[in-house]
């Protein structure tokens, strides 16, 4: 069961690494991790998706983490209102005869250009997971040269604050 | 809170951390030296306090954990960068799986050089990140104090743990220049209001739980040694006659010869404490967190029961026993919330008998041998000679766990033993912190011959301070505890477990200058035991057991507590 994991974290050398530890001691794969300060540079944003039997072997995982001392706000949002967004950068084949017909396929989704070459264009895509994946099986039928996705960030709605 | 000191001079790292460790009431520390660490032992020169030089950093953690399990006070040890601090982690990780306070400073190479694979360099950070409560670099000499008493604090809050301070050499050689301000703040409570609300709540679940039950039992793990709440614990017991069980590291919570106490449950435990397991309908489990040499089988654990888990640790609920009342809580806090109920009515004297019943009918036992020594009689005779009341280290294996079963132990944080990570060369040098911590109770280890042999170079810390402590090497000539499993399931082939050359202990001793004797089971050997166990010195005592002797009952590994092999 996937579950979107939120938390705050001291911005320093080593934090980073005793969380993802604690997720390895408990044989818990990353599917996604997105981890920036935010406002000052002293704390980090953190938003994990993991793969989970359950709530129970969540709860059992917020637990553990929770006894960090540089771990705080540590939340499951999953069941919760929230938001969650994902950013991919998509480096896609795109010959002069076929440029205007990608460029009508992906409109929809509200993606843009951020670079052009002679036979390729760059498309920024922002959106949840199963967004991105969409505009991904549109593109794999003109070639996809280079994929990078940020992982989700996400966090809970005004009114569950 | 101390007052305000400031210093008066200016310092470098290494003197404000002499200092701070003095601030934070250090009695000693256990260490080794090292390029690395020499600005701290020059500091460590003119220090009121002293170092315990040992034979290796293995040996200063083991010795450090001996001192802090019997006293909870926090054990303290330094050693230097690269393989000084990886030599250190086996024992981190022993005190982490324990919950035992402790603050290890490792030298690092300067800050210039880390990340260049320097010499005698290591990621000191990255490696003890999964065996520590937190770790700290200072990166600054103006931190020293700070991440000092932060470290102290962590060591002593909540579930206690080790911690480890790595300190690059430049910044113990950096003069500072602030103001130092001693402190010494006191351990946070890491429980969250709202789980203290819903815990007083619980508790009174449970209270009334209690009233209902026919089959009451109580567990005491080692959280009730840790929480120094032996007093309130028995206190409870006996309001409520409830019989009584314990892990390994909760004996001592109640004197072995306790009317209510059932004895040790688990792999090596009595019958009746493992048949009560399965009979009772409620278990209350307080500071034990359901390990697998407990809970043999979790899926089949007290199929019978509610659960009530009392423990500081919220991860600790529900991990692996499912639990109808989780209690975030110190074990003597609760206890003493506890003790406030009155029992309606002792509806469970007939469960109560059943127990003391089996007890005396089901005792662990062992038959005495024509022409041999058994390991079960040399401990009951060590028992009888300290009347219940040393300081009993053990090393890991078979000798571990007749130690558990035929000591008489009365008191709690008398038994000092390697309990969740099983560390083989534990007894030796926890013994030396054990003696430091204890100068006026006897000291014995129990060990052997495999144990023994991992960190015998402590020998000379024994002889080097004077250290009167009982070296009891039950000798059977291999490492057993394997042994009796290749014995059992794996059709007696017996690889790797038998020791056909071993040292002359006679003449290892003797180099140590530790006196030597050997019990012969054709001389008079319980006379020349006492010789040795009432000697003002040291002594190694080597005692030759059957090499086949098992440690009996046993429940096989995944199968519940009440399929018990080998009982009378």
């Amino acid at each position: 069961m996937r579950r979107v994991i939120t938390c705050m974290m001291n911005n320093n050398p080593g934090v980073l690494n005793r969380f993802t530890s604690s997720l390895t001691a408990r044989q818990v794969n990353i599917d996604s991790i997105s981890i920036s300060p935010i406002t000052d540079r002293r704390t980090s944003r953190v938003t994990l998706v993991v793969l989970l039997k359950g709530q129970q072997e969540s709860q059992q995982l917020l637990a553990q983490l929770d006894k960090q001392l540089d771990v705080f706000d540590l939340k499951d949002i999953t069941d919760t209102h929230h938001v969650e967004r994902e950013l991919a950068l998509i480096k896609v084949n795109a010959p002069a005869n076929k440029r205007a017909e990608l460029l009508a396929m992906i409109a929809p989704f509200r993606a843009s250009i951020i670079d052009v070459g002679s036979s390729d264009v760059v498309i920024q895509i922002t959106g949840t997971r199963e967004k991105v994946n969409a505009l991904l099986r549109i593109t794999a039928d003109y070639g996809v040269l280079q994929l990078v996705r940020t992982g989700v960030a996400g966090f809970t709605r005004a009114e569950d604050q | 809170m101390l007052a305000k000191q400031p210093s008066e001079m200016p310092q470098n790292g290494a003197d404000l951390l002499v200092q701070s460790l003095a601030d934070q009431g250090v009695e000693l520390l256990f260490g080794y030296p090292g390029g690395a660490v020499l600005p701290e032992f020059d500091a460590l020169y003119k220090a009121k306090f002293n170092n315990i030089l040992v034979r290796h950093e293995q040996g200063a953690v083991h010795a450090a954990e001996g001192y802090a399990k019997s006293t909870g006070k926090t054990g303290v040890v330094i050693v230097t960068s690269g393989p000084g601090a990886t030599n250190a982690i086996t024992g981190i990780a022993d005190a982490m799986s324990d919950s035992v306070p402790m603050v290890v400073f490792t030298g690092q190479v300067g800050m210039s050089v880390i990340g260049t694979n320097a010499f005698q360099e290591a990621d000191v950070l990255s490696m003890t990140a999964p065996v520590t409560k937190n770790n700290y670099q200072v990166r600054s000499a103006a931190d020293v104090p700070k991440i000092v008493a932060a470290a102290f604090q962590v060591a002593q809050s909540g579930r206690k743990g080790p911690v480890v301070v790595d300190l690059p050499k430049n910044v113990m050689n950096e003069t500072a220049t602030t103001e130092i301000i001693a402190q010494r703040p006191e351990p946070l409570s890491m429980i969250k209001a709202k789980e203290k609300r819903e815990a007083m709540g619980k508790l009174t679940d449970m209270l009334m739980a209690l009233d209902k039950a026919k089959k009451p039992l109580l567990l005491a793990g080692g959280g009730v040694i840790a929480a120094k709440a032996g007093d309130e614990f028995k206190a409870f017991a006996r309001k409520h006659q409830i019989p009584v069980i314990s892990t390994l590291l909760g004996i001592g919570a109640i004197p072995s010869q306790d009317p209510l106490f059932m004895g040790m449950a688990g792999m090596h435990g009595t019958y009746t404490a493992n048949m009560a397991i399965h009979e009772c309908d409620l278990l209350i489990n307080i500071g034990c967190r359901f390990e697998d040499r407990l809970a043999t089988n979790p899926k089949r654990f007290a199929p019978n029961a509610q659960i009530a888990h009392i423990d500081i640790d919220a991860s600790e609920i529900g991990k692996i026993i499912k639990t109808d009342f989780g209690i975030i809580g110190d074990a003597k806090a609760a206890l003493k919330e506890m003790l406030l109920a009155e029992p309606t009515a002792t509806k469970h004297a007939d469960w109560l008998t059943l127990n003391q019943e089996r007890r005396a009918k089901h005792p662990y036992h062992y038959r005495t041998q024509p022409g041999a020594l058994k390991p079960q009689q040399i401990i009951e005779e060590v028992g009888r000679l300290t009347a219940g009341k040393a300081i009993v280290t053990t090393d890991v294996g078979q000798h571990q766990m007749w130690a558990a079963q035929f000591y008489p132990f009365t008191f709690p944080g008398q038994l000092i033993t390697s309990g969740g990570l099983g560390t083989m060369g534990f007894g030796l040098p926890a013994s030396v912190g054990a003696r430091f911590a204890n100068p006026d109770l006897p000291v014995v280890l129990f060990t052997g011959d495999g144990s023994l042999q991992m960190t015998s170079e402590e020998m000379d810390v024994i002889h080097g301070y004077d250290l009167n402590i009982k070296i009891i090497l039950l000798n059977n000539h291999t490492l057993g505890m394997v042994r009796q499993w290749q014995d059992l399931f794996y059709d007696k082939r017996r690889s790797q477990t038998i020791f056909h050359e071993q040292p002359n202990f006679q003449k290892l001793a003797d180099a140590y200058g530790i006196q030597y004797c050997a019990l012969d089971p054709e001389q008079n050997w319980q006379a020349a035991l006492k010789q040795a166990m009432t000697s003002e010195h040291a002594a190694f005592i080597e005692v030759p057991i059957p090499q086949l002797e098992a440690v009996s009952p046993m429940i096989a590994p995944g199968q519940p507590n009440e399929n018990m092999l080998g009982v009378d």
